[in-house]
């Protein structure tokens, strides 16, 4: 039995969320009911852009089943301030636009809520919905960023002085004197969309107000419970005792669940006006326009380098269309601007962002988080060099390439932690020349060269990218084992099928030696931990890892000092076997938790051993020390229809480096599932709206998710480059998946098309748009 | 309102008699009025699968199925699945062993089509293309379909019972 | 994303299903419901009765003589997917159902609800108009038939009157050394077509085609014949020098579009599919002799 559990770190333990997931036992937000629940439903803005003139919900409440229609008007009473208190610190920023809970003057996006309908069951609350009488006076769109922010244009909202609502920036290393120096420069304009999350479950919030104790519970399908709460304790005036936010089951979050949305304050406010639990499931027709997303962005870049192909600067400029507020902050697009310095020497880089708000749902990040556009355009421009200079895709980034015996690698950026980027470990050169090996890359241009014989074009790309992860500043985990010797987890991490449970589970069982089984994990409550973050940025193998480490090593030193006076032993003599404090050699001597706890629970009268406090129990509020970077190199293979413009993938390849693993399965999940939200970016996914805002996809008949006959097997093979920078050696792994697939399939594309030439600048890329390329370069059309 | 209609139906082995609007799905019927929640809303408009259940015997998108036309069929939902508490189904088994799951919202939906599969392809050997176009009207959004088309192998195709690694 | 109210009617008889659009207000017919519950779940239809035809065994079925097929309209499409009969004489349909939906779709979408929605983007209609299927509708006034030509007018618009029901959708079996093929271009797969063409073709011992059935779909508001290419390849025995023509052929065709699929890229891929289906359809004619 011991032998089993002594390297659970590293193993690849299968799920212990799996089991009552796949007979159904999982407890979905719209799986939770509670007597006297009622049912929410809310009326949205179908304009982009206007002035509410008319708001008559006299109507709605009459009609059947309905309890009660409230407005802003009805709202802000109990309210502390107007808008929601969702502002995050953030440099550049001109002007905060916090959202309100409801709209009630000018409505800035279509999906914008602006009444919300209380009724035994949501059908009648949608009933009540059309019976309301609103009328809204168009005002003037914006709905493009680089048209937004010229003079002439209309102003997004009446309430900002203007639409620029963040400009910030890198500027390092003196570009602007590299390019006047340089032997060749490149100029290139890309113009990238993303588009949403997409979980396949859509947001939901069940109020339940318990009038006996004043207090609220809040079950919340959310990321970031801890900060979830922290906005209703200010909105509402109420204590952090009194409000307890709980996450249930979460089927996905992939970014736009870890922001606050204006019906995770209304529906629990609601829930406390009518002293009734209150209940709110988005719908998915809902979430296309109320659930933040990704918008356009457009880069107009210029990238300088010499006859060797080494790049000796970029500058230009990143323009972001970042929708109607601001409720995450502006960290995207610099995200995007960071990770567009990848794993390659860039020495200087200048760079003006600019975030321009338009009559669109607010951006916030999806998964990669700007980061795959940001890789996506220095791969492109790597690519534009070695066809300038004619030299192969694979030497152009060769000669770019950080070597390994230059990491610790700093690049004079300033984060907005105030830290400068550091890359801390990684050997990218071998990562490429492994991706490249395990895919054949070689060989592939006589396989290419078969296939044009036969009529067919394929194309094989490359992709070199890094990933900062691991975003502190902490997360809090606590372990208490009580006198019924169960093992009681409570972290502030949060799970979305990440496996979270099972991680944190895995690294305590390693330290104490025992069956994962027996550990009970709670994540995502803030009545498990008085703080804590949550999940977003790839951060909790790194955080909520090692907060568990440490808290399971502090248990176990406790444990161990208990121990050693119980049994009249010195605690060098102790051992840890099959959750028991043994002594060394002699392994019928022990003592297991229990018995530990039992005894630290103290009995009236007597001393608690080894002078220790009370209780078997050690909490960590692991701090991190900066970001540690996740690197990866993909290739993809492609075949492109020249008649069609349709594009298959054959094949995909990733090698990974994320430091050590805690779960080698989960973390080939991760990284899987991360390539093929790459591949619905890439392909498939576009948020589109007209002119007047209105989204033209707002069903998936028309916004595309990849389905599994459209991707290929992922081949995955690991680098192992533990980081310094904590206890476990470990990187984060969420995203990367994501931020090298655009790149590598626009490379294999471009490659594919050789024969026609084409450069291709926007994504994502449709049938349409490779014809039109095509077409332009031949006049035997088809 | 309406006039309600009587209905009686099969879900599982047991025998239901409601009375209900005619505008209620047949999935949030068995949802909220029978508490069978392992089934999962989507997207209510019959693309992402979620909801997928079988009626006599049929994968359906539930969302797309009137409680009432259900009258008198035989429905299974995901809770009728697994032989007992203990033991899983051999897909259920497949897609742990397979890392098959993450969020696990989807997979519910994936289940049900994995067993009408099972006995539409009894005794056939399914090709990588065959899966992957069976599997085509579920969606996940987690898994990137690898560990659940490795499931399928192992049920339908040539893979052993063993995970990626 | 939950339905308005309505009534629900659950005939077990055409008559009593023809009695009820007779005489209820704002009534309508519910097939599959694959494509009506969408647009129900998405409050886009506003109708005070429902009249399900799914219990109504006398429209379930599919029957043959020596030279017809008769596919009653409630058949789902997985039954015809499953039938001997259209395996065996009707391969162009077999084709056509592998690319329609999903299994779960199939499984309740039915035959005559896919005719009489006449989605662009959908597969049978573009059988049923290259076969020259006839319908066979049911009124208070008896029966009549219809051919699909006629009977596909308009944009989702089909040629039943308020008080009128599809009953049955008839086929000619296919011949002897005939050939068959189905393609469309989707994004994927199992989704609906943007462009699509039906192909049929007939050879003689030469290879020589005597016969050519073409049907073109996402083009225009209903499937589209092309008489014009269908006359000009009677006659030919090899395709090779028919693409110039097959190309200008197609160009000649008026086409719908939007931002995503203009006209000028349906009219690309429109040229592209035709000469495949042809060639493929073709080789097969020739292959069976």
């Amino acid at each position: 039995m011991g032998e089993h559990f002594e390297h659970l770190i590293g193993e690849s333990v299968l799920r212990l969320e799996d089991r009552p997931l796949l007979r159904g036992q999982g407890q979905f937000i719209d799986d939770l009911n509670v007597p006297h629940m009622l049912e929410a439903a809310f009326l949205r803005s179908t304009l982009a852009h206007g002035r509410i003139t008319k708001l008559d919900v006299t109507v709605a409440r009459q009609a059947p089943h309905v309890h009660a229609v409230f407005t802003y008007h009805d709202l802000r009473p109990f309210l502390t301030s107007d808008r929601i208190p969702l502002a995050l610190p953030a440099a550049g920023i001109q002007f905060d636009v916090d959202p309100f809970v409801l709209a009630y003057d000018e409505v800035c996006y279509v999906g914008e809520p602006i009444a919300i309908v209380i009724a035994s069951h949501r059908r009648y609350a949608e009933d009540a919905l059309q019976l309301i009488d609103l009328e809204i006076e168009p005002l003037d769109v914006v709905v493009d960023p680089v048209l937004g922010l010229q003079p002439n244009s209309p102003r997004t909202r009446l309430d900002t002085p203007h639409n620029l609502v963040a400009r910030t920036g890198i500027d390092y290393g003196n570009a602007d004197a590299c390019f006047t120096s340089a032997p060749h420069i490149i100029s290139q304009r890309f113009r990238l969309a993303k588009g949403g999350g997409h979980s396949m479950e859509p947001r939901g919030v069940l109020a339940v107000p318990n009038s006996l104790e004043n207090t609220l519970t809040v079950w919340d399908s959310t990321q970031m419970p801890h900060r979830a709460r922290a906005i209703l304790v200010e909105s509402l005036g109420m204590s952090e005792k009194s409000i307890r936010v709980v996450t249930p089951d979460v089927g996905g979050g992939f970014g736009p669940k870890a922001v606050f949305h204006p019906e995770e304050l209304a529906v629990p406010l609601v829930s406390l006006i009518l002293k009734q639990p209150v209940k709110w499931v988005e719908d998915r027709f809902e979430s296309f326009t109320a659930t933040v997303l990704e918008h356009e962005q457009e880069w107009d870049m210029q990238i300088a380098f010499d006859n060797d192909g080494k790049m000796q600067a970029i500058k230009g400029r990143l323009c972001y269309d970042h929708g109607a507020s601001t409720p995450y902050g502006i960290a995207l697009p610099f995200n995007a601007a960071t990770n567009l310095i990848g794993p390659y020497v860039l020495p200087a880089y200048k760079l003006q962002i600019d975030l321009c708000l338009t009559n669109k749902t607010p951006a916030a990040p999806t998964r990669g988080a700007g980061r795959p556009q940001g890789t996506f355009v220095m791969e492109r421009l790597l690519d534009r060099i070695a066809a300038y200079l004619q030299l192969s895709r694979e030497e152009v980034r060769r000669r770019n390439l950080i070597q390994p015996e230059q990491l610790p690698f700093a690049i004079p950026v300033r984060q907005r932690d105030g830290s400068t980027m550091s890359y801390d470990s990684g050997n990218y050169p071998a990562c490429q020349a492994r991706v490249m090996d395990i895919a054949h890359w070689d060989e592939f241009k006589t396989r290419q060269k078969a296939a044009l014989e036969q009529g067919r074009y394929i194309g094989i790309g490359l992709c070199n990218y890094v990933e900062a992860t691991g975003r502190g500043p902490f997360e809090s985990v606590s372990i208490s084992i009580g006198p019924s010797g169960k093992i009681s987890v409570g972290a502030g991490a949060t799970a979305q099928g990440q496996g979270v449970k099972t991680m944190v589970a895995q690294i305590i069982a390693d330290t104490f030696q025992m069956n994962p089984e027996f550990i009970d994990v709670v994540v995502g409550d803030t009545a498990a931990t008085p703080s804590g973050l949550g999940a977003y940025a790839s951060r909790q193998a790194v955080t909520a890892g090692n907060a568990a480490l440490e808290a399971a090593q502090r248990v176990i030193i406790k444990a161990k000092i208990a121990a050693a006076a119980l049994l009249e032993v010195s605690v060098d003599d102790l051992c840890v076997r099959d959750g028991k404090i043994c002594v060394a050699g002699i392994e019928q001597r022990n003592l297991s938790l229990k018995e530990i706890a039992k005894a630290l629970a103290g009995t009236p009268g007597f001393a608690i051993p080894g002078h220790l406090t009370p209780g078997l129990a050690a909490t960590s509020d692991f701090m991190t020390q900066g970001l540690t970077y996740t690197n990866g190199a993909h290739i993809a293979e492609v075949e492109v229809d020249i008649h069609t413009g349709a594009v298959n993938v054959l094949r995909y390849y990733v090698v990974h480096d994320c430091g050590n693993m805690i779960n080698p399965m989960m973390v080939e999940g991760q990284v899987r599932g991360g390539v093929v939200h790459g591949i619905g970016m890439t392909l498939f996914e576009w948020m589109r709206y007209d002119a007047q805002g209105q989204p033209l996809t707002s069903t998936y008949a028309d916004y595309l998710l990849p389905t599994a006959d459209v991707c290929p097997d992922i081949i995955i093979d690991h680098m192992i480059s533990p980081t310094p920078l904590n206890p476990l050696g470990v990187k984060g792994a969420a995203e990367s998946g994501t931020i090298g697939v655009p790149a590598a399939l626009v490379s294999a594309i471009e490659n594919a098309l050789e024969p026609f030439d084409v450069t291709l600048t926007q994504l994502p890329i449709t049938p349409n748009y490779l014809r039109s390329l095509i077409r332009q370069k031949t006049d035997m059309l088809i | 309102m309406s006039e309600s209609i009587k209905i009686r139906l099969s879900v599982n082995g047991i025998i239901y008699e409601r009375t209900i609007e005619p505008r209620i799905h047949l999935a949030d019927f068995i949802r909220k009025e029978l508490g069978l929640t392992g089934t999962h809303l989507g997207c209510e408009h019959g693309v992402c699968g979620a909801c997928t259940l079988l009626v006599n015997g049929k994968s359906v998108r539930s969302c797309l199925m009137l409680a009432v036309q259900a009258d008198a069929c035989e429905v299974k939902t995901i809770e009728g699945v697994a032989t007992n508490s203990d033991d899983l189904h051999p897909i259920q088994d497949a897609l742990m062993k397979h890392h098959g799951l993450q969020c696990g919202f989807c997979t519910p939906g994936l289940v049900m089509t994995m067993l009408e599969m099972q006995k539409d392809y009894q005794g056939q050997i399914l090709g990588d293309d065959e899966i992957r176009r069976a599997l085509s009207g579920n969606l996940c959004r987690c898994t990137g379909y690898e560990g659940i088309v490795n499931a399928a192998r192992q049920i339908f195709g040539t893979k052993s019972e063993t995970t990626n690694i | 994303m939950k339905a308005p109210d309505f009534s629900y009617h659950a005939p077990q008889s055409c008559e009593q299903a023809l009695d009820l659009l007779s005489r209820l207000d704002n009534a309508r017919l519910l097939a599959g419901g694959q494509s009506l519950m969408p647009m129900l779940n998405f409050r886009l239809l506003n109708y005070d009765h429902f009249i399900d035809l799914g219990r109504i065994s006398d429209l379930q079925g599919i029957d043959e003589t020596p030279t017809h097929i008769l596919i009653k309209a409630m058949t789902s499409q997985r039954q015809v997917e499953s039938s001997d009969i259209i395996h065996r004489s009707c391969p162009l349909m077999i084709k056509a159902l592998h690319h329609v939906g999903h299994q779960q779709t199939r499984n309740r979408g039915t035959i005559g609800g896919s005719l009489c929605h006449l989605d662009p983007g959908a597969e049978l209609p573009v059988v049923a108009a290259a076969l020259e299927a006839e319908l066979i509708i049911l009124s208070p006034r008896g029966t009549k038939r219809i051919a699909f030509a006629d009977f596909a007018q308009g944009y989702l618009t089909n040629a039943l009157e308020a008080d009128e029901l599809l009953y049955a959708i008839e086929i000619k079996k296919s011949l002897e050394h005939s050939g068959s093929a189905f393609l469309e271009f989707n994004r994927r797969p199992a989704d609906f077509a943007i462009v699509s063409i039906a192909v049929e073709i007939i050879v003689d011992e030469t290879h020589k085609i005597i016969n050519c059935a073409l049907a073109l779909g996402g083009v225009q508001h209903v499937p589209l014949r092309l008489h014009g290419l269908e006359q000009k390849l009677i006659e030919y025995t090899s395709l090779e020098d028919m693409s110039k023509f097959i190309n200008s052929y197609v160009q000649t065709i008026e086409m719908n579009g939007d931002d995503l699929y203009p006209p000028e890229f349906r009219c690309e891929v429109a040229q592209t599919i035709v000469r495949r289906g042809l060639s493929q359809a073709y080789d097969e004619a020739r292959g069976g002799q």
